[in-house]
């Protein structure tokens, strides 16, 4: 769905924050994804560190 | 030589089961009471609703781990407790209903020197008309909640894309099917998941998928919502759901309690006394929970349900269950031993304890509808949960009562969520939550409840490859393989 056919639907969609097509590709981009793979993982480690 | 019965092998039994049985060895007998003979990695099933992977892959038969593990399983349902046991014998002990193991039908008293309730929920179909009959899903909506819902689910999925590939608009409504209902996460996870198979299958400009909810807002969650700290801002999870909503062209309706379901067309109250309906081709709508139904009674024979159990049918455990208004609920209110305050050799966990009030604000309908999410028992509280329970357990058969109990409030534990957004080792997306602590606390984190360093949200391919790795990290947990108490719950 692209940036411009949200904007043009209704207020309910206006209100809304929306990926630019940089942030979208960001999402799925292989390497920039490894990286964030480690570090919420390091993220996720410390939070089940805190429960157990 | 002790007896610890566990109803259930969820997440919250089966994780209690298997360690207590590797703490206590063979001194000691651990009892496996669950009517299904198969043990289901449940937050999958979602891929099984959109065909992604097949009942087999997210299910696995319990009777060979637990034969393997020492465990004595029997494929049964648990009827009633007799935590006095009777007059003639004081044991305490469980009524039992066979399900298989060629006794079906068949019942049996089973007694206990220590009890697990690890039941879960009764997916309460039958609060909405037109949803189900007791905990039997009708003919209008799919589910997802169990793997065969979740294939069903699927193949009526399929049918739509189908139509909707011939040329025919279809409508999907995703959400939750009462006013009171919890499991929001599955819900928001099943309409990502349904909105990406619509693309890849190439007709999402055919496909309207609407999303209907009993929280306020999107990513309430049945937990308050939560202020994510990302980068250097405080953020309502809100802006992010709702721009994940957004970005895929899903319409959403909040604070809404369905109240009828019929074949194509439900309708709903919302929390400021409006009414409406959708039609609909194909919706999956997440039932309201309640405890299983376990009824108690005391020496003489006369029930005691409603003291070992809430009326919504939860096991009373060591929370503070005095009704206040939300300004004065505390971190305090939730339990912390999950010790049933009666019968001290009797415990809860998982969904199956009841929580002393929601964590999100209770509202009513003009009408007076309750409108109110109630609180998730994600995979990661029940399996702790669980696992604290146990060692419990282990201490007193080994102590005595003096034994030091261990503790998991929902107050003092976090959370980790990875609520999947579509499927694919390089097109797949999830979004990864991290909380702390689950339950809010006001009184050490003033302001949000929470602590924002460690609560946290992001969206990315990186969150589907954590989501699948879990997948198969928790079923070999699950299957007792090698290193399987390495892996945290
Ligand atoms: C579709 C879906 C997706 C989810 N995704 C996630 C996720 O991504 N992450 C997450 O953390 N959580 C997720 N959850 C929540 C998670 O599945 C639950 O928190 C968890 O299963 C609760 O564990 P439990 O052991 O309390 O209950 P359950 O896992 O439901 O287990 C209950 C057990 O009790 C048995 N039982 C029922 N009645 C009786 C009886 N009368 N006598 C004896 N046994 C009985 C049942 O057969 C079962 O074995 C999801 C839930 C759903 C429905």
């Amino acid at each position: 769905m692209s940036v411009e056919e949200n904007f043009a639907k209704n207020s309910e969609f206006n209100l809304s924050m929306v990926p630019s097509k940089f942030a979208s590709f960001m999402r799925t981009c292989v390497i920039w994804q490894f990286i964030r793979f480690v570090a919420i993982n390091l993220k996720m480690i410390i939070v089940v560190r805190k429960s157990h | 030589m002790a007896r610890l019965v566990i109803l259930g092998a969820g997440i919250a039994g089966h994780t209690a089961a298997t360690f207590a049985k590797k703490w206590l060895a063979d001194a000691h007998e651990v009892v496996v009471i669950s009517p299904n003979s198969l043990w289901n990695w449940i937050p999958s099933n979602i891929w099984v609703g959109v065909g992604k992977m097949d009942k087999k892959r997210v299910t696995f038969p319990l009777a060979p781990v637990y034969a393997k593990a020492g465990i004595d399983f029997r494929q049964a349902k648990a009827l009633a407790i007799y935590p006095e046991g009777k007059e003639s014998d004081k044991h305490p002990f469980v009524t039992i209903e066979y399900t298989g193991q060629g006794r079906e039908g068949q019942t049996e008293a089973l007694s206990y020197d220590y009890l697990i309730n690890a039941t879960g929920p009764k997916l309460n179909f039958g609060a909405t008309p037109g949803l189900g009959t007791g905990s039997h899903i009708g003919p209008h909506t799919v589910s997802v909640c169990t793997a065969d819902h979740a294939a069903e689910a699927h193949e009526r999925l399929r049918a739509i894309l189908d139509k909707a590939r011939q040329g025919h608009r279809q409508k999907i409504v995703v959400g939750t099917g009462h006013g009171t209902c919890t499991c929001h996460g599955a819900a928001f996870e099943y309409a990502l998941n349904v909105e990406h198979a619509a693309r890849q299958a190439g007709v999402r400009d055919r496909v309207d998928i609407q999303w209907i909810s009993n929280e306020p807002y999107p990513g309430d969650f049945g937990m308050d919502g939560m202020q994510l700290g990302i980068m250097g801002y405080v953020t309502s999870v809100r802006i992010m759901a709702e721009s994940l909503f957004s970005e895929r062209g899903i319409h959403w309706i909040n604070s809404a309690h369905v109240s009828k379901v019929d074949a194509g067309r439900l309708e709903y109250e919302q929390v400021d006394g409006t009414t409406g309906e959708e039609a609909f081709d194909f919706a999956m709508l997440i039932p309201p929970f309640s405890g299983v139904g376990l009824k108690a009674y005391d020496r003489q024979g006369t029930e005691i349900t409603d003291t070992m159990f809430l009326p919504n049918g939860f096991m009373r455990v060591d929370a503070d269950y005095t009704p206040k208004p939300y300004a004065e609920w505390k971190a305090s209110d939730w339990p912390v031993t999950y010790r049933n305050p009666d019968y001290p050799n009797v415990f809860a966990a998982g969904i199956a304890f009841a929580p002393p009030h929601p964590i999100s604000k209770p509202r009513t309908s003009p009408r007076g509808t309750p409108i109110t999410p109630m609180p998730p028992r994600t995979g990661m509280p029940s399996g702790t949960i669980g696992k604290a329970v146990a060692h419990s357990i282990v201490n007193l058969i080994r102590e005595g009562d003096r034994a030091k109990l261990h503790t998991a409030s929902m107050a003092e534990m976090g959370a980790i969520c990875v609520a999947s957004a579509g499927t694919g080792f390089q097109s797949g997306q999830a979004v990864s939550f991290t909380m702390y602590p689950l339950v809010k606390d006001f009184e050490t984190y003033p302001g949000t409840g929470r602590d924002t360093k460690r609560t946290y949200g992001e969206i990315g391919l990186s969150g589907h490859w954590i989501k699948y790795i879990l997948h198969h990290l928790f079923l070999w947990k699950a299957k007792l393989k090698p290193g399987w108490t390495l892996i945290p719950e």
